[in-house]
């Protein structure tokens, strides 16, 4: 089960075309068994096109897919059986109660009587859904009915689990526990790839980052590997006066000046002993820093240093929208 | 499992789920159930008295506002079978556009289990409001010369009918692009009724809409439930109610998978 070296999904070369709008062009992406995967992008970017094309939703116009071993276009039920979607918008029953919306995955996915009352007692239980089982949908909250949506998707116990942005629009609390659920179902050995706009929530999960922006894989490693790329941070040096901070720009020619804001960013200083020089060799020059920043590369470092944009970017919502 | 049990043991499945719909929210049902009943009333005792005096010809006996009733419940029934199927078009719409039905999609189901959920569904719920329908006309003093097994024929020919316009309606859902669509574009089949036979005898019309009215399905349908109802020769009208009702549940049948398998390969909405 958990061959490090089998891929539970592989996609090669996938494109998608919306009429003359290109979503996808030409993604390759690799998950390993038992992994957690994460497609990192902006809005518009073509992630949900992406998670729709590999839960059979959606035909792609091109390239090779399979998950669990089967071939997403020739053999759709076979990669049905062994697949969970959780999308963005909540694919729930509003009319049933939370009990009855997993007896209607327990029953479409033929468990028999008694083995679906035990799983859903147990799902309920796990999701912390047991109290609020038999009221009506509408006064669960966004969190609870996030739970619920993820609940249906276990009952059929898949191998291969696809969240589309599974934390979007919940509070931070319901987050961390969204997060918690789905390390345990990577530990229970279950092959996870989901979307996300968060980097912190790439960051926090996934063995392995995908960046994808405008239908293309523009960056692909663990979430340190991206990091490392990034040059290893900088220490930013606020000073009171124009002055200082030209005597300081001599000094390190390294570093890159800000006369409008009296900064100086100096690159690779994170670690103590190359802040310590620095700090030192200006003292020695009697230049006077007014306070310091250090910042570590995160991931926005990353999405912005590969897409050259910042991660947030609501005027391709009207795609999405498209897609929908 | 064979293929055809998954296709019975999955239909099951999403039948039980519309009828969990039903109960759990009656208000539909008593709306369907309503429209008829409000009609029924509003003719017999509204328009009822003048009409029944204008009753006469074509084998039609001459009379009063209880001759009226008599002529007009199958009229009223047929309205009642085409304003329920009114509530498929919007049950199936409420589906389409919600996030469940990309669920089921991404589920190893049985294909037409989501479609013949619906309409199993909304057959039973036809079959509920007729009875209501009924039990209001008999309470208001309709009387029925037929027989056991010509009630029994009524509901079959009532039924038939109602499995042609519950497909029609289910296509017509599945081809709106919202549930206010949906509830809008089945309208028509709620105004057949009055361009027929069910209110007024067809050749009190002026002669374009006579034979409009006497070509259009319901009428054959009407006259068939009159026939039996009120134990009158039917003639071939039987034969073309069934051919209409058969001819509009294949077609529309093909219509609405066609429908729902190129949602399912276009993936938008």
């Amino acid at each position: 089960m958990n061959n490090p070296n089998a891929s539970a999904i592989s996609a090669r070369a996938v494109r998608k075309s919306f009429g003359e709008h290109i979503v996808l062009n030409g993604v390759d992406l690799t998950v390993a068994e038992g992994t957690i995967f994460s497609l990192l992008g902006p809005n518009g970017a073509g992630k949900t096109t992406m998670v729709r094309i590999l839960s059979t939703l959606i035909r792609a116009d091109g390239g090779a897919i399979r998950v669990g071993g089967h071939d997403v276009a020739s053999d759709p039920d076979a990669v049905r059986s062994l697949i969970g979607v959780t999308g963005q918008f909540s694919a729930v029953d509003n009319l049933l109660t939370g009990q009855e919306n997993l007896q209607l995955m327990a029953d479409l996915r033929h468990l028999g009587r008694n083995a679906g009352r035990c799983r859903i007692a147990e799902l309920l239980e796990r999701f912390e859904l047991t109290d609020a089982a038999n009221k009506p949908l509408s006064t669960y909250s966004g969190g609870m009915r996030r739970r619920l949506d993820l609940a249906m998707t276990l009952i059929g116990n898949p191998t291969v689990i696809f969240l589309d942005e599974p934390t979007t629009g919940l509070d931070p609390r319901s987050r961390r526990t969204m997060w918690q659920i789905i390390r345990e179902l990577a530990t229970d050995g279950v092959t996870i790839l989901l979307t996300t706009q968060y980097l912190e929530e790439a960051d926090q999960l996934a063995d392995q980052v995908a960046v994808l922006d405008n239908g293309r894989i523009v960056a692909e490693g663990t979430p340190a590997e991206l990091k490392r790329r990034m040059s290893g941070g900088h220490v930013q040096l606020h000073f009171a006066e124009p002055q200082s901070l030209r005597s300081a720009a001599n000094m390190l020619p390294n570093a890159t000046p800000d006369l409008d804001q009296l900064t100086l960013q100096v690159p690779g200083a994170g670690c103590v002993a190359s802040l310590r020089h620095v700090l030192n060799e200006l003292d020695g020059a009697r230049i006077d820093v007014e306070h310091l920043s250090i910042h570590t590369p995160d991931l926005d470092d990353v999405f912005f240093a590969v897409t050259g944009h910042a991660p947030l970017e609501p005027a391709h919502q009207e795609e999405e929208a498209l897609q929908r | 499992m064979s293929s055809l049990a998954y296709t019975v043991a999955d239909s099951t499945t999403m039948l039980r789920r519309n009828l969990k719909h039903q109960l759990r929210y009656p208000s539909l049902t008593l709306m369907l159930a309503g429209f008829p009943i409000v009609f029924l009333l509003l003719f017999v005792y509204v328009l009822g008295g003048q009409l029944g005096r204008g009753l006469g010809g074509s084998g039609v006996p001459h009379g009063d506002r209880s001759a009226y009733l008599t002529y007009v419940v199958p009229g009223i029934l047929i309205i009642t079978v085409a304003s329920a199927a009114l509530g498929t078009a919007i049950s199936v719409a409420t589906d389409m556009t919600g996030g469940i039905i990309d669920r089921f999609r991404t589920m190893s189901i049985a294909r037409a289990a989501v479609l013949i959920g619906h309409v199993i569904g909304s057959l039973l719920q036809t079959l509920v409001v007729l009875v209501l329908v009924v039990a209001v006309a008999l309470a208001i003093g309709f009387r029925s010369t037929a027989s056991a097994l010509a009630w029994l024929a009524t509901a079959g020919v009532l039924l038939l009918f109602a499995v042609a316009l519950i497909w029609l309606s289910a296509a017509l859902g599945l081809a709106a692009k919202s549930v206010e669509t949906a509830s809008n574009t089945p309208m028509f089949l709620t105004l057949l009724p009055f361009l027929s036979s069910g209110f007024v005898p067809t050749d009190t019309m002026p002669v374009g809409l006579r034979q409009f009215a006497e070509y259009e399905p319901f009428t054959p349908v009407t006259q068939t439930v009159r026939g039996l109802l009120t134990d009158n020769p039917i003639g071939t009208h039987a034969i073309v109610a069934v051919a209409w009702s058969a001819g509009i549940a294949i077609a529309s049948y093909l219509w609405a998978v066609r429908l729902y398998n190129r949602r399912r390969a276009a993936g938008s909405n």
